[in-house]
């Protein structure tokens, strides 16, 4: 796998603010990497360095190979960006404004027709291309501007916040669209949404107070996400010391009324004991699940230790 | 060339909302009652000068003032088409396409030079074509006219690039009209101080007045042209070096 992306100890101040601070990473052909932070934590300003619309105060950012400061036409070359705001023009139609794109990057008359069909499909703008940028609602002026960053097929995608104010619809096409493109492009995807992460990346960035405090695959945060703990709720009150008496249970603790947490050994998974207990000693068992941690939890966790101190 | 879809999309843009034509339509007006009256002045004094050898013929009456008064008009408006060049991209976070796209700075500054620059060329186009009317029922000194339209093209072009300047600097549109028409006016005037002391001469040469009455004279010389370049040039720069810095930002 080749690299596209290389960024190395790339720090960014604003006066005395430190946005980003000496962050390396980089990104292989065909990986979707997700990039979390809460707000403020330096997610669109890494994102713009990387494109070349801010300048790192220091490090140095490489695409494909091409030092961005050095050899910037070159480098932005393979690249595709949706800033924050979506990069539009009211008074254009959406054709018109997809072209004056395709010509920006340069692609020939014979491809930008094209090129724009295939984007509009995409995104789901097919038959919209008559339409005034203007009129169009803010789902809509998002998918455009997706479609401008894909338009001329590069290698390495940099969406910040793409679904950002689209309906729940929009919002699953377009992360089947974002893992989709993950087949064919890389792909760099800012947002401060979890489910997306898990949804739609192969690769999982936490970026917390301008550093990186997090870098793993999802798989291995997927395994750190299941824990062995039970969650069960009865309609009548169980005899506690039965419960804890099962082989391999460590801890019981009651969560609300006759709700318990179970905390067990990895090894063993007593859901079946107790359903049988419950059933035997007609506790009335209404609910019984594995607890998983979530993105939250992880998140939350390694941000919130921070936050504490200031 | 990099440049010409960002000129391309400025124009269209700039014909698409109202402020384009409704200057090309004022201006157009104003222009032709201003053409109408000098007519009528020519027509009056025709009569006495027809005696007088050497006299001043059509073009010195007509075109050169018209062409004197379209410059106060461009002076006037010019900051009005520039104004939104690269402040609207910003408000709009427009910018950050461009800044993305593989095009250099210089492309974009080129771009909505070329832009605002084509625009004007129609308006003066449109301008030009009332001397030319003349030709119906007399002669022009096409030398003199020819000199005249060389000096509105190169002022249009500094008005442009002055205009692009100030529009990469300010952050609203309206902050970049102002500062456009008061520089531009203050280069106009400069050489309005007294002619007796030492420093007046350098007022002088800043004049953009001074360097563009030679040309309406038809008086085409290398020191003012090369002004009008220099002039061009440096704003351009200074529009590309003051892009640049949006990069570096503290």
């Amino acid at each position: 796998m080749s690299t596209l992306i290389e960024v190395n100890h790339v720090s960014r101040l604003f006066g005395q603010h430190c946005a980003v601070n000496d962050i390396s990473f980089s990104i292989s052909r065909g990986e979707v990497l997700g990039f979390l932070g809460p707000n403020g934590a330096g997610k669109s300003t890494t994102m713009r360095m990387i494109c070349g619309n801010l300048t790192p105060t220091s490090g140095e950012i490489k695409i494909n190979g091409y030092d961005i400061v050095e050899h910037p036409t070159l480098a932005k070359a393979e690249l595709g960006f949706l800033p924050e705001i979506p990069p539009l023009y009211p008074e254009l139609t959406v054709d018109e404004y997809l072209r004056y794109c395709g010509k920006l990057h340069g692609l020939k008359k014979p491809h930008i027709n094209k090129a724009i069909e295939r984007g509009k499909s995409k995104c789901g703008l097919t038959g919209m291309g008559q339409r005034l940028i203007a009129n169009l609602s803010k789902g809509f002026q998002q998918r455009i501007g997706i479609a401008q960053a894909i338009l001329h097929n590069p290698s390495i995608i940099i969406l910040d916040e793409p679904t950002v104010g689209l309906d729940p619809i929009q919002i699953m096409e377009i992360r089947q669209l974002i893992r989709e493109l993950g087949k064919e492009h890389s792909v760099i995807l800012s947002t401060h949404i979890l489910p997306e992460v898990q949804q739609s990346c192969s690769r999982v960035q936490i970026i917390h107070h301008g550093k990186i405090v997090l870098s793993d695959h999802i798989e291995n945060l997927e395994a750190r996400m299941s824990s062995s703990s039970l969650i069960v709720n009865f309609q009548h009150t169980p005899n506690q010391d039965i419960l804890k008496s099962i082989d391999g249970i460590t801890q019981l603790t009651p969560l609300e009324k006759n709700r318990f947490q179970i905390q067990h050994q990895q090894a063993s998974n007593p859901a079946l004991k107790i359903a049988e207990l419950a059933v035997a000693n007609r506790w009335g068992l209404l609910e019984l699940s594995p607890e998983k941690h979530n993105m939250e939890q992880i998140f939350l966790s390694l941000t919130q230790p921070d936050n504490s101190h200031e | 060339m990099n440049s010409l879809p960002i000129a391309g999309r400025e124009l269209r843009s700039l014909f698409l909302s109202p402020l384009a034509w409704t200057i090309l339509g004022v201006s157009q007006l104003i222009l032709a009652y201003m053409f109408l009256t000098q007519l009528d002045y020519y027509l009056s004094l025709q009569a006495k000068l027809a005696g007088v050898a050497g006299s001043p013929g059509i073009t010195d009456l007509i075109v050169a003032p018209l062409l004197g008064n379209a410059a106060v008009i461009f002076l006037l408006i010019t900051p009005l088409i520039t104004m939104r060049l690269i402040t609207d991209e910003r408000r709009n976070k427009t910018i950050s396409l461009l800044l993305s796209a593989p095009i250099s700075l210089t492309d974009i500054i080129f771009g909505k030079f070329l832009a605002t620059f084509v625009f004007l060329l129609i308006m003066l186009f449109f301008i030009a074509l009332m001397p030319l009317s003349l030709l119906t029922i007399g002669e022009l000194d096409s030398g003199k006219f020819l000199a005249g339209l060389l000096g509105m093209i190169l002022l249009l072009a500094s008005f442009a690039a002055l205009g692009l300047y100030m529009s990469s600097i300010a952050s609203q549109p309206t902050v970049a009209a102002v500062a456009s028409f008061g520089t531009l006016l203050l280069l106009w005037i400069i050489d309005w101080a007294n002619s007796s002391t030492s420093s007046s001469h350098l007022f002088e040469y800043l004049s953009i007045a001074r360097h563009f009455e030679n040309l309406l004279q038809g008086l085409v010389k290398t020191s003012d042209v090369a002004y009008f370049i220099l002039f061009i040039t440096s704003f351009l720069i200074l529009s590309i070096r003051r892009l640049d810095n949006d990069r570096l930002q503290q």
